[in-house]
């Protein structure tokens, strides 16, 4: 994963993104488009009639139009850098896009006619529901469904990942995506999609904006921010008359001016480049999202459940120690249990053996022993072992040995049950081995944790977030690796129903449930949550129903998109609450210059000492555009997300962007007043 | 400022404290339809009322319907009040014989009364018979003030109920509201000031002999105007003591007399003084406990509180300091505190109250949208009556009125925890609720009802010497911030004047008729649909990322957010305003 962020990270100033985003900028002006963002209409409706304005005032020669061009111009730069900020975001939505674009290499298919016979045609030409033969070596051209034959896949071009993986008919590992390449054998694929409506077109479109939608929290936001601009031009609107009254008439330049200032122009204009923003960061991380109120959906998730199978532990179970009963010693089991597992070829077998030469000191030993016979597992004596030099050495399930030393008339010492029980309690499955009919002791096999995964659910426990493992095991195991894995909760013997049952109780309790899921079973789940995340490995039904698509089908991703998801509304709250606290500077620095003839006594506010009435309004309103584009890379990483409790993570973005949003106008407003003065600007 | 003002401050505010609970409990009993000790007395009462009015007590409403239903009832009350001033001469108890009031000043007094703003462009005991009195302005006393609890109530229930259609009775908790909480609390309050000497008669004004007749100089500027000797004196009266306890406890602030609570007979003594203050915040503050106790959360009812009485503490010192500071052009005057005066700035005030309690009972007032003034707001320092204009332009939240200002508050508490759910990176959520997009406009559409109608009919009257600077006694800032007053108060329902405006004219009349209007419905509207829509919402139980509104930061934040709001809407207009205002006085000139 780490590896794709670093493959598919495009640096924030990218020159060619940087190029077509100025564009997109000033193509973005057409007022159709701009009154979608009412903040940023504001700003544009006021530039447009400062522009008006300054053309009088050079017809008409009134002095005093250096200020007044210089305010208008900045009013432009402001919408502007709104413009370029969301154009900046597309357009690197439309670089991750070509990445994955790229997968599609323009290919030849071998179309199956309905006599078998095989018809070479571009892959373009292949309609949904059409057969093709697709060979070793060559790409796949379209999505679909293997429905004959086993090939393993090189999907390296859309995952980022060298190893290949196998795709084989029927089951969960059928569906291959277009633009991936089979390495070996010859399978038969039903073409799922028509040309430019595969899964990944669409989004592909979704990423580069063109369907962009705004998400239910960015209505509320825009309906918020709205709000405030209506505020403002009250105040702005009314102050004229106030200022009449006051006998100090203002120039409609000021009181634009004014208004761009007050107007929340800082969240308004980087609002949508946040949004897509955190499509683009879904897919740095491979996750494909089939809408922004997925991305949204995730930061909301309650109740995460996990397979236990590949996501909470590493799928196989694993000898984790020896325990010897009643004369054995350790080593003498530990030898036994090797020498037994020597010809097993399971992961079970093989994490015997590695165990009795690491932890235990046993000498390796060839497979290939002189005299000896292998026993193989069989389903009626549901035991393996190995004969050599006179020693019978057996391993298996409790009752099946059992079975062999009560027929050789060794009782079983009742230390044996114990350690067998307390085993199966802990959650393990315990393994006995006997030699000569005498029972050695246990191997206690193990599902094994994923490391590091105690911490991650510690760290989504302090997010809010309850962990749900639901696994196929019994409930004694279940609730041994739950605890060990540090789960808040578990779903034992789930099947597909049960899961379905528990996002709906989930759900009527008011939760919001994430899941990962492949299976074609998994659909009805996956399109129940309210964030389902189909691995790309799974089933073209399980993508369907998914709300995301996971390219890496690393289940652990879910996690990630739930921080990505929070990170997009923290964003937006943060940048919120910096744009109002900016408000208190700017009436420091406007307020006391557009009155300074009429009521000289008001200087006592200009707390920055600004020069001139005019290098304060020209600075608030220069400051006002700037910290747009000095915003631009926070809108587009992404504030950083910490798990932490809410209280404190409130507290320190308070402290961040209220507090800093309060404090750092005052500065950058006195700056940008001395280098206007500086420069003799104003 | 002394020891002896701080500690009259502790007393105060310790004991809004401890009625606090004992209130906010009491009344969450009486909503939640628990027993009560009244219940005996009351209920037979109740059911009576519902029998005659063919109210079914069960039957609950939903948003639009508990809405039609106040309005139906406000607009029934305005033409009733309307009527009844308009014909009081033909009505009985009129022993002065009073004429109709004229039709501008009935609508904005019944506009004003039935908004519970009880702003007066009229002097009572000139104007308004006895009848009138009783019958038009203090019934409506009464119910504007049971309406807003029954409307805040209506709200919280909004915020409590889960996937519910309905949101409550506005009949029933109307009815309750006065029967169980304004009644018997007034009932006592009315005994209390006539033990204090409130006068409470209905009997014709006396005249009194002068014991030194006075002798009035002729106007100078006006030819016709002639020097006269006054021998006699009228004394106003009659029952008082009655409308005293409701326009307090209800935060009306409708005086009996033109001098309202600075007048001897409605406010003779500093303890009658301390029980009008603690009556009038009483119930808005009681129903930060309703809040917290309905909603299963008594710690973010205080969380409430707290904001509340952070933003009260604030303007309260301010206050507290410039008019105890006194006036820097009176220079030569001994304005100093001692044994024998209270010093500072005694101009419009009281002697019997002094500094320090007028400055409580001006941030009381305000602050709780009530309007009874025990001394001058328009004789204040400028920063004095910043504080006062502030408090109403904060939107009537710092207590506010009894109902609006809790719910009024509860719309700056939607918006909090939106902005503080976006920083937590959660959808945010109110008690479970996520607040989407329409709770957000909603709320938004509330807020802005205040400011459209201060700054719009202020704007307009500035420029208008016909009609609008000609009311002014004083101009240059302080004209300005006379004008701000009057749409300020009228649009928070609050009713104080800054004095200075003659506003007994067709234009402000019915220009603030209308902002006293708009200031109550067309914030009602939005906040019920809010309360409705919420009511509607599954809950989502809370969790460690959920951000929680019961802490100090939620405190900081609410109060935070009311502030910021208001400062910037108002900035300007203030600046021109009492901030000028000030820093000219300081440059020595005065308006």
């Amino acid at each position: 994963m780490a590896k794709h962020e670093t493959t598919k990270r495009i640096s924030i100033w990218d020159p060619s993104i940087v190029r077509t985003a100025a564009i997109g900028a000033l193509l973005k002006l057409n007022p159709s488009t701009m009154w979608k963002n009412p903040v940023m209409f504001v700003v544009e409706a006021g530039s447009v009639l400062t522009t008006f304005l300054c053309l009088r005032d050079a017809i008409a020669g009134t002095p005093g139009l250096g200020f007044s061009v210089q305010i208008t111009a900045w009013l432009w730069f402001t919408v502007l850098f709104a413009n370029f900020a969301e154009a900046m975001a597309e357009g690197r939505g439309k670089a991750q896009a070509e990445t994955l674009r790229r997968a599609k290499v323009e290919t030849l298919a071998n179309r199956m006619r309905s006599d078998e016979s095989i018809d070479v045609v571009p892959a373009t030409m292949l309609r949904k529901g059409d057969r093709v033969v697709v060979s070793a070596g060559e790409f796949i051209p379209g999505d679909g469904e293997i429905v004959e034959g086993i090939a393993s896949v090189d999907e390296s071009a859309i995952t980022g990942e060298s190893a290949p993986v196998i795709r084989e008919a029927g089951g969960d590992r059928s569906a291959v995506t277009g633009g991936t390449r089979v390495l070996s054998d010859r399978i038969v694929i039903v073409i799922s999609s028509n040309p430019g409506e595969t899964f990944i077109d669409r989004m592909i479109a979704l990423v580069e904006g063109a369907e962009r939608q705004k998400t239910p929290n960015e209505i509320a936001l825009t309906i918020l921010l709205s709000g405030l601009t209506i505020v403002f031009l009250l105040a702005v609107v009314t102050l004229q008359p106030f200022a009449v009254y006051s006998g100090a008439p203002q120039s409609t330049f000021v009181l634009v001016s004014l208004l761009v200032c007050l107007i929340p122009t800082t969240i308004g204009g980087l609002l949508s480049a946040i949004g897509i923003a955190g499509m683009d960061r879904l897919i740095q991380h491979n996750v494909l999202a089939t809408s922004g109120r997925a991305v949204e959906a995730a930061g909301d998730v309650n109740t995460l459940l996990l397979d236990k199978t590949g996501t909470i532990t590493l799928g196989n179970r694993q000898a984790a120690e020896f325990l010897p009963v009643g004369g054995a010693t350790e080593h003498w089991l530990a030898d036994a249990a090797e020498l037994s597992s020597l010809a097993d070829e399971t992961p079970e077998g093989k994490s015997i053996v590695a165990l009795a030469r690491r932890r235990y000191g046993v000498a390796p030993r060839d497979t290939a022993l002189a005299g000896s016979t292998v026993v193989p597992f069989t389903a009626q004596t549901r035991m393996s072992g190995i004969d050599l030099n006179g020693r019978v050495i057996r391993k298996g399930a409790v009752d099946a040995i059992e079975r062999l030393t009560s027929a050789n008339e060794h009782r079983p010492p009742a230390e044996l049950r114990e350690t067998v029980e307390r085993i199966a309690r802990s959650g393990g499955t315990p393994l006995v081995v006997a030699e000569n009919g005498t029972a050695l002791g246990v191997i206690h096999l193990k599902d094994v944790v994923k490391g590091g995964m105690r911490e991650r659910f510690d760290q989504l426990r302090a997010m809010g977030i309850r962990t749900v493992m639901v696994t196929g095991d019994n409930p004694l195991t279940a609730a041994a690796i739950a605890a060990e894995a540090g789960v808040d909760d578990f779903l034992a013997e789930a099947t597909p129903e049960d899961k379905m049952q528990f996002i709906k109780s989930e759900q009527a309790g008011g939760r919001l449930v994430a899941m990962t899921g492949d299976g074609t079973n998994d659909a009805p789940a996956l399109a129940q949550a309210d964030v389902g995340v189909a691995m790309n490995t799974g089933t073209q039904a399980a993508k369907e129903a998914g709300n995301m698509v996971d390219l890496d089908s690393d289940p652990t991703k879910l996690i990630e998109v739930v921080e990505i998801g929070k990170q997009l509304l923290m964003t937006r709250g943060a940048l919120t609450t910096f744009s109002i606290s900016n408000d208190v500077a700017k009436y420091f620095a406007i307020i006391p210059a557009m009155f300074a003839v009429a009521f000289p006594v008001l200087d006592a506010l200009n707390v920055m000492r600004l020069a001139t009435p005019q290098s304060a309004i020209l600075s608030a309103v220069i400051f006002n555009a700037l910290v747009i584009v000095a915003l631009i890379p926070l809108a587009l990483r992404g504030v950083r997300y910490r798990p932490m409790s809410a209280e404190a993570m409130l507290r320190r973005s308070l402290l961040v962007y209220g507090a800093g949003g309060l404090v750092v106008p005052f500065i950058g407003i006195k700056l940008i007043d001395l280098a206007i003065v500086f420069f003799g600007l104003a | 400022m002394t020891t002896n003002g701080w500690i009259q401050i502790l007393v105060f505010l310790g004991l809004l404290l401890a009625v606090t609970k004992p209130l906010g409990v009491y009344m969450s009993n009486v909503f939640e339809r628990r027993r009560t000790i009244l219940d005996p007395v009351l209920r037979p009462v109740e059911r009576t009322i519902y029998r005659i009015a063919g109210v079914d007590e069960t039957r609950e409403m939903r948003w639009t319907e508990y809405a039609g239903a106040l309005i139906g009832f406000s607009f029934v009350s305005i033409a009733g009040v309307y009527a009844v001033l308009r014909l009081q001469y033909w009505f009985p108890l009129n022993p002065q014989q009073l004429p109709g009031v004229a039709s501008d000043l009935a609508f904005n007094t019944a506009a004003s009364f039935v908004t519970n703003t009880n702003w007066q462009s009229y002097a009572g005991e000139s104007t308004m018979s006895y009848f009138s009195q009783m019958v038009a302005l203090t019934v409506q006393n009464f119910v504007s003030g049971a309406v807003g609890i029954a409307l805040a109530i209506a709200f919280v229930r909004g915020i409590a109920r889960k996937e519910s259609e309905t949101i409550g009775n506005f009949w029933v908790d109307t009815t309750r509201a006065t029967l169980w909480v304004l009644l018997p609390i007034c009932l006592a309050g009315a005994l209390f000031f006539v033990s204090q000497g409130v006068v409470q008669n209905l009997r014709p004004y006396d005249t009194a002999t002068l014991v030194e007749p006075e002798s009035i100089a002729a106007n100078p500027d006006d030819p016709d105007s002639q020097g006269k000797t006054l021998e006699t004196q009228t004394i106003a009266q009659g029952p008082v003591a009655s409308q005293e306890a409701i326009k307090l406890l209800g935060t009306n602030g409708g005086g009996f007399f033109n001098a309202n609570s600075a007048h001897p007979f409605e406010n003779p003594t500093p303890l009658a003084n301390l029980f009008s203050m603690l009556a009038i915040l009483a119930i808005a503050s009681g129903l930060t406990c309703t809040l917290g106790r309905m909603t299963g959360s008594p710690r973010h009812g205080w969380a409430v509180w707290a904001a509340m009485l952070a933003l009260f503490a604030v303007g309260l010192t301010a206050m507290y300091w410039a008019e105890s500071s006194g006036n820097p052009l009176l220079g030569g005057t001994d304005q100093a505190a001692s044994a024998f005066q209270s010093g500072g700035n005694m101009e419009g005030k009281e002697v019997r109250f002094g500094t320090t309690a007028s400055s409580i009972f001006g941030v009381t007032t305000t602050a709780a949208s009530c309007g009874a003034v025990n001394g001058m707001h328009g004789s204040m320092t400028p920063i004095g009556g910043l504080v006062a204009l502030a408090n109403m332009m904060l939107g009537e939240v710092v207590f506010g009125g009894v109902g609006a200002g809790l719910y009024g508050m509860l719309l700056f508490v939607v918006l909090t925890v939106f902005i503080a759910g976006l920083m937590v990176g959660r959808t945010p959520e109110y008690m479970g609720k996520k607040i989407e997009a329409f709770d957000v406009k909603m709320a938004m559409l509330a807020i802005l009802v205040s400011p459209l109608a201060i700054l719009v009919f202020s704007a307009v009257a500035v420029l208008s010497d016909d009609f609008g600077t000609s009311s002014l006694l004083n101009h240059g800032p302080h004209g300005l911030t006379e004008i701000l007053y009057a749409y300020t108060s009228s649009a928070g329902n609050n009713g104080s004047a800054f004095a200075g405006l003659s506003a007994n004219t067709p234009w402000y009349n019915t220009t603030l008729g209308v902002t006293m209007l708009l200031g109550r419905f067309f914030l009602i509207v939005p906040m019920l649909a809010l309360a409705g829509n919420l009511a509607g919402k599954k809950a989502v139980p809370a969790s460690a990322g959920t951000f929680p509104v019961t802490t100090p930061l939620f405190t900081t934040l609410l109060a935070s957010v009311v502030v910021i709001v208001g400062a910037l809407t108002f900035f300007p207009a203030l600046g021109l305003g009492p901030i000028v205002e000030h820093l000219l006085m300081l440059a020595g000139e005065t308006f």
